[in-house]
This record gives C-alpha cells, structure tokens and sequence, in this order.
C-alpha cells in the first residue's frame, strides 16, 4: 500500500473519532457482551480478553473482524456501525488487558502450499476442521460439558481471511496463544519454513468460498397445509403423526391461551406442542439460542369450515443464526415438519 | 479504496481481493443485521426474569405462559438447566393478526428466551422485522412497534435505563 492510501486510510479510522467519539463501554455492552462476556471472558462467543489473544493480533484485524463477522459461524457482521463507533469498540477490548498491540505489515508470507497442506492434515485438522470449517458448537461454554475449552475459529471463513493479514496467521502459528489449546508450532517442532508453509495453505482457502445451504430470503415464512378433516381430528392427527416420529406431545391449548380469561379464548384455534429431548439437547449444544424456537409445534386454525396447519419453517429460521452448523440440523428439522404435516392430513 | 487502488493501477489481485471483500460486505450486512437480539445482565436468573416480565408488562403486553425448555439438560452433562421462554402478546393484536394474518399464528404469541450463564443471565429473541412482508404497510407499522419496544426492554434489561 502507497504512503498515500495509508494516510487516506488513517483519516478515515481517526476523523469521525476526534469529532464525536461514543462509549466504547455502552456499545459494547450493546453488541458485544452478550456473547463475549462483560469482561470478555467468552460465552457464545469466544474470549476477548486473553492476553495471548490480544498480544499477536493487531487493530486491523479487531476492526474488520467486527466489519465482516464470521459468515456462517456466529459472529455477526456489523458492517452498519460507523467506523469511528467499531474504533471506540477495539479501543474498549483493548482496556481488557494491558499488553502493547502488534503492528503487522501487509507483505505477504512465501510458502509451499502443498506441503502446508500436508502439514496442516498432520497438525491442525484435529482441532480447525479438514476444511478449516472451525469447532463444533459455539465460543466458551453455555455451562455444558465440551471437548475443548475454547472453540478453534474457522480459519477457511471468509471474514477471517479478510481480516487476518498473512503475518497475523504466521504469528499465531509461531508463538500460539498461551492459555488456550492454540500451541506454539515452533515450540512443537516446526521451523519457520513449515509454518509458512502451512500460512500459504491456510491462505489458499479462500479460493474455496462455499455458498451457504439456504437462501433465507428465498424459504416462505411458514409451512402452511390444508387439512381434509376437521378441527378435532386434525389435532388428533398431529399428535399422533407426532407420536410416530418419536416426538412426545407436552401439551395442546389454544392459540389465545394466557392472553384471555378462560374461556373467552378462540377453541377454534390450538396449538399442539411436542419435543424430543435428545433432539433439543442436541441443538442447544449447536448453538444455545434456538431455544427460541423449541419445543416444536403445530398450530391447527379452523376459519369459516376450513381447517389448515402452520408450523414455522425451520430452514428459514436457520438463516437468522449465522451459524452453518445449524443449517444442517435444521434442513432435518424441515423434513420432520414436512412429514408431521403431511401425515396429518392424508 | 477500491477507486483509489484501481486508478493507481494497482495489480488486478488487489483490485480483485477488495472486489471481493466489497462483496462480503454487501452480503453479510444483507443477511444479518441485527437479526437477533441479546442482552446480557449480571442479575440471577430469578431477578432477571422477573424484570424481564415487569418491563415486558409495562409496555401493555400479557406475559401469557412460560415454558420450561430445559427438562433433562442437566442429565445430558449440563451444569445448568435455567432455560425458559417467555411468550407475550398484546391479546386483541394477536387476535387481529390471526385473521389478516394466519400465517403469523406459528410465530404467535411472541417469544424471548432466556438462560443462565455462569452467574450472569442471556436474553435472546429474533428481530421481529424477520416476520415482514413486502409491500404490507400495516403489519409492517406493527413490527417497528414490536422491535422498538423489544429494543427498549432489553436496553433496560442490560442496565442501561
Ligand atoms: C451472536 C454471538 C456474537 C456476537 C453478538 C458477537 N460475537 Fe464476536 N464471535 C462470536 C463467535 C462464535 C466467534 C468465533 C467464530 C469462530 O468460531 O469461527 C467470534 C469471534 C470474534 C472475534 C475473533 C476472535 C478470534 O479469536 O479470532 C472477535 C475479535 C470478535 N468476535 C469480536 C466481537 C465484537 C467486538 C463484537 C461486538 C461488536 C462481537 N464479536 C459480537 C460470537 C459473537
Ligand atoms: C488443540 C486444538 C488446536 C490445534 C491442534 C490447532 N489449533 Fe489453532 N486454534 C485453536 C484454538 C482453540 C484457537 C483460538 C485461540 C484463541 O481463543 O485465541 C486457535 C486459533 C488459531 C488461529 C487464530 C484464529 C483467530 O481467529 O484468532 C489460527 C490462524 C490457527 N489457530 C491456526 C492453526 C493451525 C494452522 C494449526 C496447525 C498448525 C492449528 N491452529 C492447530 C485450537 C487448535
């Protein structure tokens, strides 16, 4: 990059901050905390406030990390702050802990990415994911049991890559992150050129951009069925179609219930719901958020004689999560759905 | 920068790589933002919910049910099983919405989970604006409502009051 840019780039982090500058504090609670921690000890999200962390990433990453999220992995993209509110972010995590940022140069690392493959199959994949997809599950813990104390990130991730510069990778990789289950390769016995190696593998996933399973936009709202028979069959159905796919019904009302006294709520209107808690717990464990939408249910609607069925649709849902892990737990959820439906009213 | 770079000719790789990023930008602010909801408070579980509750009575909704979602957690190895949704709705929206809307009714009365973590309590809920409908003015008038009340209370509900 000329002096030039860098200067025009300078100016555009640092301006709008001089002008008015918000809390870090507040925007962070705002945005941040919910997943990473007040004090940035972790959660959904990974832990911010480790020194180690800290110590071997620069401004630069923390600003575009927080730009582009983590497509398909959690983090949100908040790519609708402005930049001097992502600066008071960065400036507030850097409060965290007392260690000096590193400064990286843009000058990419020469390797042999094929033998960085090689090595990377050996070293990385265990933990990183063959594809260098990340961990399962999300950041620190939801208070549950995991195989690893801290998630590893994807490092094939699209904002990953965008915001980590080649000496970034290698500076990880040499001195690892002390605390965490990210060791040291040099210290594990790689040599300098192998970790290149292994940055320029790294590096080539980009050339693998994947397209996330469902378009959210392109899945209808809701699933939405037409029953032959009446009310009281339809929901006799659905509990037993339910039934039939290991489901345990946990209770049928009406649509109104709690909202009106007794009663006086539309019998016309029921809801029957049901779970599988092998499923739910699986679930919670993928990401602890789709709570939100569980148990299952069927709502079963009589309206002037007709009678139909709405569920949520699951795939749809799945695209609020930014997480690629759910995608796939729910795709099967939308078959179970379909099914349940259909059976319901042959 | 991407102008700056490509009439300073600079290679077609860097032009390339901003055009992508260019591209994640575009993508990610499309399909994420702000879709769900948070809130983090140091309170318990117990405090939490019930200011949770006030703050969502306050703003004129029914608190109509909460649901356990949490029953065999801690026999699956969870240190915890604090996992409730709490569902509410304003009951003569609801009803209306069920008529217009019947399709809305999955999604009805409406929801926000909420879980212990560590000592501290998570709240999550789906930006309302996901249940939209292009080109429909008064379910849309509806929504903003929802979400700048759900933004309110979980405001409050970080601290910030
Ligand atoms: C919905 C939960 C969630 C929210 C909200 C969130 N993050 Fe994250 N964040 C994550 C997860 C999960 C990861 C790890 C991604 C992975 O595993 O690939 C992450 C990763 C990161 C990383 C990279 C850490 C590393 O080791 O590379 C940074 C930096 C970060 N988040 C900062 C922030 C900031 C700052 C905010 C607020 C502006 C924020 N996050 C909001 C969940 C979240
Ligand atoms: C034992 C599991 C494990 C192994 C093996 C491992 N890592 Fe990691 N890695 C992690 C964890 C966990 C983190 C997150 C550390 C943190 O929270 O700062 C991480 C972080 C990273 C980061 C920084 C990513 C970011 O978003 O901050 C890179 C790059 C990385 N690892 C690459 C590699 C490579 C390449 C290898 C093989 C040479 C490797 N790792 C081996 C667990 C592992």
């Amino acid at each position: 990059m000329s002096l030039r840019v860098r200067v025009i780039i300078l100016l555009w982090l640092t301006l709008p901050l001089a002008v008015f500058a918000q809390g870090g504090e507040q925007l962070y609670s705002q945005y941040c905390a919910a997943c990473h921690g007040s004090e940035g000890n972790g959660g959904v999200g990974v832990p911010l406030a480790l020194p180690a962390f800290q110590k071997t990433v620069d401004d630069e990453f923390l600003i575009k990390t927080i730009r582009y999220g983590r497509p398909g992995r959690v983090m949100p993209s908040f790519s609708y702050l402005k930049p001097d509110q992502i600066k008071a972010i960065v400036t507030f995590i850097r409060g965290f802990v007392p260690v000096k940022a590193p400064v990286y140069d843009s000058k990419p690392v020469m390797g042999n990415a094929p033998h960085g493959k090689k090595l990377y199959g050996e070293h990385c994949a265990a933990c990183h994911g063959h594809q260098g997809d990340g961990g399962h599950g999300t950041g620190v813990t939801f208070s549950r049991p995991r195989d690893l104390p801290i998630i590893a990130p994807s490092i094939s991730n699209p904002g990953f890559l965008a915001s980590a510069s080649d000496q970034l990778i290698k500076a990880a990789l040499m001195e690892g992150r002390e605390g965490t289950p990210m060791m040291s390769y040099l210290k594990q016995g790689l040599s300098e050129q192998d970790v290149n190696d292994v940055v320029a593998y790294v590096r080539s996933f980009e050339k693998q951009a994947k397209k996330p399973e469902y378009d959210l936009h392109k899945e209808p709202l809701t699933l939405v069925y037409d029953s032959p028979h009446d009310l009281a069959k339809t929901v006799a159905n659905v509990q037993r179609a339910a039934v039939g796919k290991n489901f345990r019904v946990i209770r049928v009302q009406t649509l109104e219930d709690g909202l009106f006294k007794k009663g006086d709520d539309n019998q016309k209107q029921v809801i029957v719901y049901f779970c599988n808690f092998q499923l739910l717990n699986q679930a919670l464990t993928v990401d602890p958020r789709v709570g939100l939408f569980l148990p299952c249910r069927v709502t079963i609607i009589e309206n002037q004689g007709k009678v139909k069925l709405y569920a949520i649709n699951p795939k749809r849902l799945s695209g609020l999560f930014n997480n690629n892990e759910l995608d796939k737990l729910c795709g099967g959820m939308f078959d179970t759905y379909t099914e349940i439906l259909e059976e319901s009213t042959l | 920068m991407n102008l700056i770079q490509k009439r300073r000719g600079y290679s077609l790789a860097m032009a390339l790589s901003s055009l992508i990023t260019a591209g994640l930008l575009l993508i990610s602010h499309a399909a994420q933002a702000d879709n769900m909801m948070m809130a983090r408070t140091t309170q318990t579980f117990p405090e939490a919910m019930s200011e949770l509750q006030a703050l969502i009575q306050a703003k004129g909704y029914v608190v109509s049910r909460v649901q356990r979602v949490d029953i065999g957690l801690t026999q699956s190895g969870y240190k915890t099983d604090k996992y409730r949704v709490v569902f509410y709705g304003k009951p003569d929206e609801i009803r209306h919405l069920s008529q217009t809307h019947p399709e809305l009714t999955a999604y009805l009365p409406m929801k926000i989970s909420i879980f212990a973590e560590d000592q501290d309590t998570i709240l999550v809920t789906a930006n309302p604006q996901h249940l939209n409908m292009a080109g429909d003015a008064e379910l849309a008038k509806i929504i903003n409502r929802w979400e700048k009340d759900l933004v309110d209370i979980f405001r409050q509900m970080r601290g910030n009051k």
